[in-house]
């Protein structure tokens, strides 16, 4: 049952991101996907838990290698979609 | 903390992460947007480290400053015109990210233990080395570390296929023998080889499909990385940014004419009969100076600019601005033509001309100023090329024929800017450059344009 709801979740979500992207002009598109980069990072979640559970050494390093990467695209990717679009606002 | 409050806390992520990227539609909210997808961020990492699983923070923290200060360095210092390499990298660090995630969680005897989980960590483990591998050589190529070209391995498709059919059973492996921690490591492998010969026979022009699809892997990776443990927010999450990529692709392939297929299989277009190249140009090209072209400008009352890859190669998007200043200044006409796979990335000219100042509005799309080029007096394209060739729409036997392109030709005067009469990405001769109203300037983008919008200051 929970895979299932799960399922339902992650179907719903790809039809409600297809919409708003739809939306998304010509103009965005770099900053979109450097801003959807940043979202993906989200797997700096995954990352923590990894890194700080108490299953050893080796799932504490690899989740660190992941804690860096997912970081690397949180920070780089707010910070260079926010230097992009802040481009664009100016006038 | 308690598990409801955590979940709870992801919802409000989530819908943080849905309202950032509706901000994204309009330039007007796009930078709320993205701060409101910060907030999203920060809240689903805070509620995770208050996590009643986390018994040490050592690690957590090491690898936060780590990529906190890689990730701020990166994003300061990089140049608008290097946004696509950016790009790339952040892909594969995304992609990077999923895979040992899920290594970890099959280390981990208390989060591999049902079959779900298992698939899950198998397609994560897949994807998200294809990401890894496949961004780093595209962003190799974009960096110009290899050969920007298509690299044409004997076999490539059979080695595809081979290297497919191993992950796919090395994924099944693991689902029925799961203490077989070897398993693991050759799936990873095996995808991060796939990832490699996927990306190599691909193109420089065909780059702006590659990282849109690599794009899109990388959210599939998180959202797969979401089903090993249940997580809702990287379900979502990863869900809305790989559907934003494959939106793009969707939308790259079609300003491009081509399949998805043939465009990863380096493909160009069937029949192809490639004119000879002296036979379109000889006797027929005509090259000016930038006195020349100043005085065209002169007397121009609508003035188009087409931009292509080689403004972002000569740098002179800050010169092309310099120009349309100088030309609005005596009441002309200025708007920016751009085609949607000009570049190396989607929307790649828009930043470039952002980043120098060129107000949004003036950047007209493909479909919008199509019809204006014959009331325009002069076209200037800088750095453009198949994107520019009427073969398209006119020779049913060429390449690139049914490829939506720009109409410069329609306009009354067409000034060319290009180092020489070399081909673009599509390998054949443009018969533009031959017109009877096109000119060619044959030089330096940059200097060119400095050059001539100096004639022009100077014709008052």
């Amino acid at each position: 049952m929970e895979l299932l709801l799960l399922l339902t979740l992650f179907v719903v979500a790809v039809f409600l991101g297809v919409e708003l992207i739809t939306k998304v002009p010509p103009t965005l598109h770099t900053p979109l996907m450097s801003g959807s980069n940043a979202i993906s990072g989200i797997s700096l979640v995954g990352a923590i838990l990894s890194a700080g559970s108490d299953a050893g050494y080796w799932v504490n390093i690899l989740g660190f290698i992941a804690v860096v990467l997912a970081t690397i695209n949180v920070v780089g990717g707010y910070m260079v979609t926010n230097r992009m679009l802040s481009m664009f606002k100016r006038k | 903390m308690d598990n409801t409050i955590i979940y709870l806390a992801y919802l409000v992520a989530s819908c943080l992460f849905i309202l950032g990227i509706k901000g994204l539609t309009k330039p007007r909210t796009a930078v709320r947007g993205n701060q409101l997808s910060a907030l999203g961020m920060l809240i689903a990492v805070v509620v995770t480290l208050l996590d009643h699983s986390i018994i040490s923070y050592q690690w957590i923290i090491a690898g936060i400053i780590v990529g906190g200060a890689i990730g701020a360095f990166m994003a300061k210092k990089i140049q608008v015109t290097a946004m696509p390499q950016m790009v790339a990298l952040l892909n594969g660090f995304g992609g990077g990210a999923s895979l040992f995630i899920a290594i970890a969680n099959f280390l981990d005897p208390a989060s591999a233990t049902h079959t779900v989980a298992l698939i899950s960590i198998g397609a994560t483990v897949l994807i998200g080395s294809v990401t890894l591998s496949g961004s780093f050589i595209a962003f190799a190529k974009l960096q110009e570390l290899i050969s920007g070209n298509p690299i044409r391995v004997p076999g490539n498709k059979v080695i595809n296929l081979v290297l497919l059919v191993a992950a796919i059973a090395l994924s099944g492996a693991i689902v029925v023998d799961p203490t077989q921690i070897d398993l693991i490591y050759a799936l990873a492998a095996v995808s991060l080889l796939l990832g490699i010969f996927l990306v190599i026979p691909i193109g420089g022009a065909d780059m702006p499909v590659v990282i849109a699809l690599l794009n899109s892997y990388s959210g599939i990776a998180a959202a797969t990385t979401g089903f090993i443990t249940g997580n809702t927010v990287l379900i979502v999450a990863g869900a809305l940014v790989g559907a934003s990529g494959i939106i793009l692709t969707q939308i790259m392939c079609k300003a491009m004419n081509r399949s998805l297929f043939n465009v990863l299989f380096g493909v160009m277009g069937e029949g192809g009969v490639v004119a000879d190249a002296d036979e379109v140009y000889a006797g027929k090209v005509k090259s000016t100076s930038p006195e020349e072209v100043a005085m065209l400008l002169e007397t121009a009352e609508r003035v188009v600019i087409v931009p292509g890859y080689g403004l972002a190669m000569a740098q002179a998007q800050h010169a092309v601005r310099d120009l349309a200043n100088e030309l609005q200044r005596r009441g002309t006409d200025v708007k920016y033509a751009i085609h949607p796979v000009a570049g190396r990335m989607p929307g790649h000219m828009n930043v470039l001309l952002a980043e120098a100042e060129v107000p949004y509005e003036q950047l007209i799309e493909m479909d919008e100023i199509n019809p204006q080029f014959e009331q325009t007096d002069v076209a200037i394209v800088i750095g453009a090329n198949d994107v520019t060739n009427p073969l398209a729409r006119e020779d049913k036997t060429s390449p690139i024929y049914g490829m939506p392109i720009l109409n410069v030709d329609k306009a009354r005067t067409v000034i060319v800017i290009k180092r020489s009469l070399s081909p673009g990405f599509a390998g054949i001769p443009n018969p533009l450059f031959a017109n009877d109203n096109t000119l060619m300037l044959f030089g330096d983008g940059k200097k060119e344009i400095v050059e001539l919008t100096k004639d022009l200051k100077e014709a008052d």
